[in-house]
This record gives C-alpha cells, sequence and structure tokens, in this order.
C-alpha cells in the first residue's frame, strides 16, 4: 500500500501544480453542458445551440458537437448516440459537426489510464486518485482521442447535454401552449402533447433563450431506443463512395505542396541540399532546411516536390547515434535486467524470499521488438500562416496539443491558431504526435501567406515513427504443491513511452519518473498469486517511443499471458482450469475466459496438426479472452480461428464493438506474425511495407465475437482486444510444437 | 503531353510523362477518392482501372498510358455493379477509418465483372490491398452479399 501511495504521488506530481486550485473531484457532468463559462463560439449557419454539444437547425436536423477525432473507431456515431437518445431526436436527421477548442470539450477520462490502481481498487486513495486525475485533464483542456476513452468521458456529460436540450425544448413548447410542462412528452424529433405536435426545429430558437431545469433526470436503461442498438455508422455512406475528406485530401485555393527528406539516422543532419538546382525545375516554389535534420521542396503539386527529391537527394551526417543497432539495444536491456532491479509497481508477500528457498525455480525471458504504427494514409498536415493567424487542417487525435504547439511555432497566442480535424486514415496513437504539425506550420510561414500541404512519403512515415518500445521480461516463479503459483517474479525493461512522450511535448518537465504505461498489463494481474513482485527498468536507447494501440498492454500481455501458460504446462494442467482456479475472486474475468472457451470448444477434439491457446488480459476498462486455433503450413504458422469474447460494461453500439474486436485482432496479427523493426546504423531497416507486411486477407483467419450482457458503465473498446491475440496465438503453437515462442514475431 | 480519357472525358495533360497517373488524378483533377498509400504498388490505395481492370496508380507514369481508358470511383458513380457493391459494403458495415475502401472497391469491382461468383481462391488472389484497420472479414462478407444469386 505504501508503495502505490508513493507511485500515485509520483503521477500526480506531474501536474500538480495545476492541481492546486483546481479541486480534486472529477468534473460534473452538468459543469461540462457548456452553457455558461466556457462556452464555445455561436454555431455557423442556421441551426441554433442549446448547449455545447448540440444544434438544432429550423428543418429540425439535430447537430451534435463531436470533439474527438474519427479514425475508424465509430466515436462520431457513439457520441451522436448518446445525446440523441436523452433527446429523442429522430436517429434520420442526426448529423455531426467538429468541435475544437472551447474548454468543455476537454477529455477528462484521458490521465485515467496513467495511474498506477488496480482495476478493481475502490478504496479512497484510488477514488481520490481516479477524481484528481479526472480534473486534471478537464483543467489542462486536453482535447485528446486515445487511451480508449472517447465513450467513457462522453457518456454521463453527453447523455446530460441530450437532456438538457430536451428539457429546454419541453419548456419551449409548454409555453406556446401554456400547458404543464408534465403533460408534454417527446418522441422521434417532436414535443407531444395529445394530438398536437411541434418540431425541434420549430421550437429551437425559443427554447434557446431559457436555462434547463435543475433536475435532469437519465432515461432508464428499459426506455433506451438507440444506446445498445446499432444504428448505420454516419460516417460510412461518405466513405464508400470516395467523398469522405482526409488530411490528404484538404483542397484549399492556391495550395502548394511539401515534400520533405529527414536524416535516416536518429540525430543526422544535413550535410549538402542543392536548392539551387532544385529551384529551377518546373513548379518548384522553394528549397530550404526546415531544420538542420530535414530538407524541404515546395512545389505547387506533391509529385514534383517529391520528384525533386528523388533527383538531388540530399546528403546526410549520420550523428551522434549511428552506431545504435538493435542488436547492441537488446544487450544493453540484457545487462540492465543482470545489475538492476527497477521501480517495483507490485509487492504482494515476498516473492524473493519464496524463490530463494524453492526447490524447482522456473525462469524464462520474453523480448518483443520496435513495432510501427503503419496507419494507412502517410503523415501530413495542411497549414497557413496569414497576418498573424494560424490554420491548420489535419488529421489529428490531439486537436488542443496540435493548437498549442502551431502558436508555439508561429509565435503567436493560441487564440490566432485555429484547427479543423479531417478524418484520420488510420491513428493507432501515431497521430497524438504533434511533428508533422510543427513542420508543417513551420514550412508555411516561409509560403508567404499561401496554404501549403506536407506530406511525408511512405518511406518516412516507417523510418521517423515513434515506434511501440523494444522490451524484454525476465520471470522467475515457483509452484505450490497445487501445481499453482506460489511466487511470480516480473522484471519489465525497455524504454518509457511515458516519458518520452512528456519529453516531446514538455522538454522543461521531462523526468525519469515511474511509468504505469510501461508496465500496465504486468502489475494488474488477476490471478491469486501469494507472492507476486513486478518491477519496472526503464531503459532509454535513443530510439523515439510512443504510444501504439494499447501501449504497455500489448507487451504485457504477450510476456505475462504466455509465461502463465508456461506455468499451467509445467504443472501438466489444462491452461484454461489453471486460469480458472487462479480467477475465483474475479468472477467478471472468470466468465470473459469461460464464454471465449466455450465457443471456442475449448475440449473438443481438433484434427491432428492443430491446437488450440488461450489468453486473457484486462486494458482500458474491459476484460477480453481470446482462444486461437492454428496450424503450421508450408513452415509458418496458420492461424484459423480466434474466438473473441468481451466484457466492456453497457456496449453503446454493439456493431462497433465487433467491428473493433475484429480488427484489434488483426492488428494483434500482424504484429504477432510480421511486426519487427530493425535498427542498424542509427537508423530504421524497414522503409516500406514489402520490407514490413500488413497481414493480407488471405491470411485472416475466421473471427468470432461474443459480447458479455452488461450494466456495468462503459469501458474501452478500441484497444482491448489487440493484447491477448500474439499470447493466444504463441499458447496454441507452443502445444502444437511443444515449443515456447518466447520472442515476436514468431520464428519457427 | 499523353493524351488519356479519364471517366469518359477525354483529358489533353499538359504534364510531366513521368508523373504516376495518382498524382494527375490527385493533384491536377481534383479526383481525390483514389488515394496515396506507399508509393511502390504495395498497399492498392491507389487502384483505379486501366481499360478495365484493376491497377495501382502509383506507379503508372502517364507517359505510359496514351489512349488508355482510366476509370476511378468518382467515374462509377452511376455503375449498377458499384452501386450494389457499395450497398453491400454499408449492409456490412465494412469501413472502418475507410482510407483503403476506395482501393478495396475497385479491385472488388474488377473481380466481380471478371468472376461474378468467385471462389475463396479467386477472392484471396484478387484482394491484395491492405487494410490497416482490419475490414477482411467484414470484406469477404460484403463481396458475398453483393453477388447476383
Amino acid at each position: 500500500m505504501k508503495r502505490r501511495g508513493f507511485l500515485i504521488a509520483g503521477a500526480a506530481a506531474a501536474g500538480g501544480a495545476l492541481l492546486v486550485g483546481v479541486g480534486l473531484q472529477p468534473p460534473d457532468a452538468r459543469s461540462r453542458l457548456g452553457t455558461g463559462r466556457g462556452a464555445p463560439q455561436p454555431p455557423q449557419g442556421d441551426g441554433v445551440a442549446l448547449n455545447a454539444w448540440v444544434q438544432i437547425g429550423r428543418d429540425g436536423r439535430v447537430s451534435v458537437a463531436v470533439p474527438r477525432a474519427e479514425m475508424g473507431q465509430g466515436v462520431h456515431t457513439a457520441l451522436a448516440q448518446l445525446l440523441a437518445e436523452e433527446l429523442d431526436a429522430d436517429w434520420a436527421q442526426v448529423g455531426v459537426h467538429d468541435a475544437t477548442g472551447a474548454p468543455v470539450y476537454a477529455n477528462a477520462a484521458l490521465l485515467l489510464n496513467v495511474l498506477p490502481l488496480q482495476p478493481d481498487d475502490d478504496g479512497a486513495l484510488a477514488r481520490f486518485a481516479r477524481g484528481a486525475a479526472q480534473r486534471l485533464g478537464y483543467s489542462l483542456g486536453l482535447q485528446v482521442t486515445g487511451g480508449s476513452s472517447s465513450v467513457r468521458d462522453a457518456w454521463e456529460p453527453l447523455r446530460l447535454a441530450g437532456a438538457a436540450a430536451r428539457n429546454l425544448l419541453l419548456q419551449a413548447a409548454a409555453a406556446r401552449w401554456q400547458r404543464p410542462l408534465a403533460e408534454l412528452k417527446t418522441a422521434g424529433g417532436f414535443v407531444l402533447h395529445g394530438e398536437r405536435r411541434l418540431g425541434y426545429g420549430e421550437l429551437a430558437a425559443e427554447a434557446a433563450q431559457l436555462s434547463p431545469a435543475h433536475e435532469l433526470p437519465l432515461k432508464r436503461r428499459e426506455d433506451w431506443s438507440l444506446i445498445g442498438r446499432s444504428p448505420p455508422r454516419l460516417d460510412l455512406p461518405a466513405k464508400v463512395q470516395g467523398l469522405a475528406r482526409y488530411g490528404i485530401d484538404v483542397q484549399l485555393p492556391g495550395l502548394r505542396h511539401a515534400a520533405l527528406r529527414q536524416a535516416p539516422s536518429f540525430g543526422g543532419s544535413v550535410v549538402r541540399f542543392e536548392v539551387e538546382a532544385i529551384r529551377q525545375r518546373r513548379g518548384v516554389f522553394d528549397a530550404f532546411l526546415l531544420n538542420e535534420g530535414s530538407a524541404v521542396v515546395v512545389a505547387d503539386s506533391w509529385w514534383r516536390a517529391e520528384a525533386a527529391l528523388k533527383a538531388h537527394p540530399p546528403r546526410f551526417h549520420a550523428g551522434p547515434r549511428a552506431g545504435l543497432d538493435t542488436a547492441g539495444m537488446r544487450q544493453t536491456l540484457q545487462r540492465a535486467l543482470d545489475q538492476h532491479s527497477g521501480t517495483g509497481f507490485r509487492n504482494d508477500g515476498d516473492a524473493r524470499a519464496v524463490l530463494a528457498r524453492a526447490g524447482a525455480v522456473l525462469r524464462a525471458e520474453y523480448e518483443a521488438p520496435f513495432l510501427a504504427h503503419a496507419a494507412l494514409e502517410p503523415l501530413n498536415c495542411t497549414a497557413q500562416v496569414k497576418d498573424g493567424q494560424v490554420h491548420v487542417w489535419c488529421p489529428t487525435q490531439v486537436a488542443s496539443l496540435a493548437r498549442w504547439k502551431a502558436a508555439q511555432v508561429a509565435g503567436v497566442a493560441q487564440e490566432r491558431v485555429t484547427v479543423e480535424t479531417t478524418y484520420l486514415g488510420g491513428g493507432f496513437g501515431r497521430r497524438l504526435e504533434t511533428d508533422v504539425i510543427e513542420q508543417a506550420v513551420a514550412i508555411a510561414m516561409r509560403c508567404g501567406g499561401a496554404p501549403v500541404k506536407l506530406l511525408w512519403n511512405r518511406e518516412e512515415d516507417f523510418t521517423h515513427d515513434v515506434y511501440r518500445p523494444l522490451a524484454m521480461a525476465r520471470f522467475e516463479a515457483t509452484l505450490g504443491p497445487d501445481g499453482l503459483p506460489m511466487a511470480w517474479l516480473n522484471q519489465v525493461a525497455g524504454p518509457s513511452v511515458g516519458t518520452d512522450t512528456v519529453a516531446r511535448l514538455l522538454p522543461g518537465l521531462a523526468a525519469d519518473l515511474p511509468d504505469k504505461n510501461h508496465i500496465e498489463g504486468a502489475f494488474e494481474l488477476p490471478y491469486a498469486i501469494p507472492h507476486l513482485r513486478v518491477r519496472q527498468l526503464r531503459v532509454p536507447l535513443g530510439v523515439p517511443v510512443g504510444s501504439w494501440r494499447s501501449v504497455g498492454h500489448s507487451l504485457n500481455a504477450f510476456f505475462t499471458e504466455c509465461f502463465l501458460d508456461e506455468l499451467a504446462h509445467a504443472a501438466g494442467q489444462d491452461p484454461l482450469r489453471y486460469r480458472e482456479a487462479l480467477l475465483a475472486r474475479h468472477p467478471r474475468h472468470l466468465a470473459v475466459l469461460r464464454l471465449a472457451a466455450t465457443q471456442a470448444g475449448w475440449s473438443s477434439a481438433l484434427p491432428a496438426g492443430r491446437a488450440r491457446g488461450i489468453a486473457l488480459h484486462e486494458s482500458f476498462g474491459s476484460i477480453c479472452a481470446q482462444v486461437a486455433e492454428v496450424s503450421i503450413e508450408a513452415g509458418r504458422p496458420r492461424v484459423h480461428r480466434v474466438v473473441c469474447a468481451l466484457d466492456a460494461g453497457t456496449l453503446v453500439h454493439p456493431d462497433t464493438v465487433r467491428a473493433q474486436m475484429e480488427g484489434s485482432i488483426l492488428f494483434g496479427l500482424t504484429a504477432a506474425l510480421h511486426g519487427e523493426i530493425t535498427i542498424a546504423n542509427g537508423a530504421v531497416q524497414q522503409r516500406n511495407f514489402p520490407e514490413q507486411p500488413l497481414l493480407s486477407l488471405a491470411e485472416t483467419p475466421q473471427i468470432d465475437v461474443h459480447l458479455v450482457p452488461s450494466t456495468a458503465p462503459p469501458g474501452g473498446v478500441g484497444e482491448p482486444g489487440t493484447p491477448p491475440t500474439a499470447p493466444a496465438v504463441c499458447n496454441a503453437l507452443a502445444t502444437l510444437t511443444g515449443r515456447r515462442i518466447r520472442q515476436l514475431p514468431i520464428r519457427l | 503531353m499523353p493524351v488519356l480519357e479519364i471517366n469518359r472525358h477525354t483529358q489533353d495533360l499538359n504534364l510531366e510523362p513521368d508523373m504516376p497517373l495518382l498524382w494527375a488524378l490527385r493533384d491536377e483533377l481534383g479526383l481525390t477518392a483514389t488515394k496515396f498509400g506507399c508509393g511502390v504498388a504495395a498497399c492498392g490505395a491507389c487502384t483505379v482501372h486501366l481499360d478495365g481492370e484493376a491497377a495501382r496508380s502509383c506507379m503508372l507514369p502517364l507517359g505510359g498510358l496514351q489512349g488508355r481508358q482510366v476509370t476511378t470511383l468518382e467515374g462509377l458513380r452511376d455503375d449498377a455493379l458499384m452501386q450494389r457493391l457499395q450497398a453491400a459494403w454499408l449492409a456490412e458495415q465494412v469501413p472502418q477509418c475507410g482510407y483503403c475502401q476506395s482501393g478495396m472497391l475497385m479491385a472488388a469491382h474488377a473481380l466481380l465483372r471478371r468472376h461474378p461468383q468467385p471462389s475463396e481462391a479467386q477472392i484471396e488472389a484478387a484482394m491484395t490491398n491492405l487494410c490497416r484497420c482490419g475490414t477482411y472479414p467484414r470484406i469477404r462478407r460484403a463481396l458475398r452479399r453483393a453477388q447476383l444469386p
């Protein structure tokens, strides 16, 4: 307990000063209606705003403000559903609009992901820490889409915003008809009184003059008609017609196009750039060094800018990190594990003493490689700097940080910066970074007021990512007389995503602090192990690292769920029964595990040459279990089927949850089968898809998703499906071949 | 100065013969349904039809396209098969981020024109475009749904 208290204090210390004076309770939903101070600018067009979250047009069209980025996870639809449910809107009339900038649009749930708490810890200290984290995220105005937090954050405020708007419309109708409000009802975008009805569009202007009632009761679950259903997603018609506008599709009058080359090796610099020759080429406006490590060409088309760089490639000096290579970094991690014991995150019982006197100790070392995000839309950003104003159009997960960074680069106040978030052609954590936005603004400052679109080619995207970190886990365990683990020691070593991210955002605040995101999924084990010791070694390796779909969970689920499987095999016990025996005090986990096993036919016979493996993992407030069925074909692993069970609490849009599970599993499978970024001479070696393939349709297994009915508040769904996939597949292969896979990607 | 037909309109493009078709479509003609993904014809986000067959436009220099017929997703707005595919894509709620889906639909259209009832092997051979979101299971289902009985 002492240790945990210290860690929470450490986490809070990073923003502690900001907490003073803002209170330590989470912001209540009512204060987030945005009707008082902090309200956004009045809307454009003929819509009338009833609060910060909804406008209603004269024609009755309802437009919901969505301050979260749509990157395929269905957030536009889910947020609109929450509001429309309580508004009693007609779904056919509901749309969304991008909302950026106002403080009420901050994501209060985001920082819950950085707290080193047991997920089921509901003690006073845990509640205090959660309240403070939400207050801090809200006070910082973090308008961020990540950490599977959007629906968790919006769950109360968006429903309350719908209820508040409905209340105003009821009041307006009551005044027109001179009837008590209690006699009125709402349905399908109308206020009803007996045979009479008034459309929301007819009432909106009057409603906007009123104040919502003090009491705004939300609907009972059994009265929901939208939440828990799966109406067609709002963004898909445009996406199948090729009309959806991504960042790369931004078109503006007089738009210029920029291409760039960054030093291939980390920390390298440009030593020769043939600016004069490039400026002679057709369509080229300018060529210059953006900073010591990157060269830019601006032209009237992207291809002309890119072709100029191909014809006159800048020459680079490798710089101080030229000696980096993957083999050396692996040795560095090994040495760290040999020499240091790291920071403690869990210390139940006395694992060291039990291991020291144990007769038989099981030991294993696991390793996962650097990974790239490889979103299919290459990084890009459009910017215009004119008359002291900065306009940014970009596919970003961090609209508020984009605005702040753009203001810094241009040397203007944030109020002079607008950010418009387009659709994202995939995010996965890469678009939490602002590097391309800072570059675009700096380039725009040299374009004489013209807008400019900076687009990276795929090679830049692969070689200048912020990677999932290379990491190692060193385990020791000993079993009790019943074969169950008596003591478990796990030390995880690798670079810290938290430290690196803070260093990029707030260089002044960067410090080597305990990092929950590095060790998440390793220290919160739900299994009943009496002596449990989990420690973190933060080892910088000179390669930029960042959030990659599910962050630490994708590493630690692989390490932990595979090693637990090893223990089951060592005890001669069935891996499913083994886990069941350790989960007696966790009924939700147990139910999810059993659902996956039952649906996969865990105990049924398989054809010769096939085997099943199982894995269970909790992340982002949701619990996921998967059973993979594998064989070996032509010396390669072949995954035939993945059965997935998920408890994500209340499901707002079940079909989207299924889609997220399908996608998360294939994301995890790409990593398990193909994913590896290696470094040689300080530079990333994989430059494009041929060297770093994504899973193909032909390799895609049958996927069956089973959702646990629940009345708990919503959990996250964008990430929790990824962590269990690699261990389920590796455990199946171990059963099939008798050999453990302790290093990814899988090599037989 | 290549002359080619794009979406049934003859285009006399005063462009460099080594400019890939993708960039003529996107930056010169404003046809942005066709996407850039890799630049090396590996991902298929830039798939168009060249004389009715699926082709990856990021590695097709304009100079080699003299007299050829190019069709993009925008050019198939009134095409019955494309409309059937789009309806199937919506019925199965296929796209996630959606960035690869123009290319997927163009590849699917070429596949169903050639094989109205494709085998699994034919689907796997034709649908080699990459999707990072993992919509492949739904693409398979939508392809089945779009087939004529």
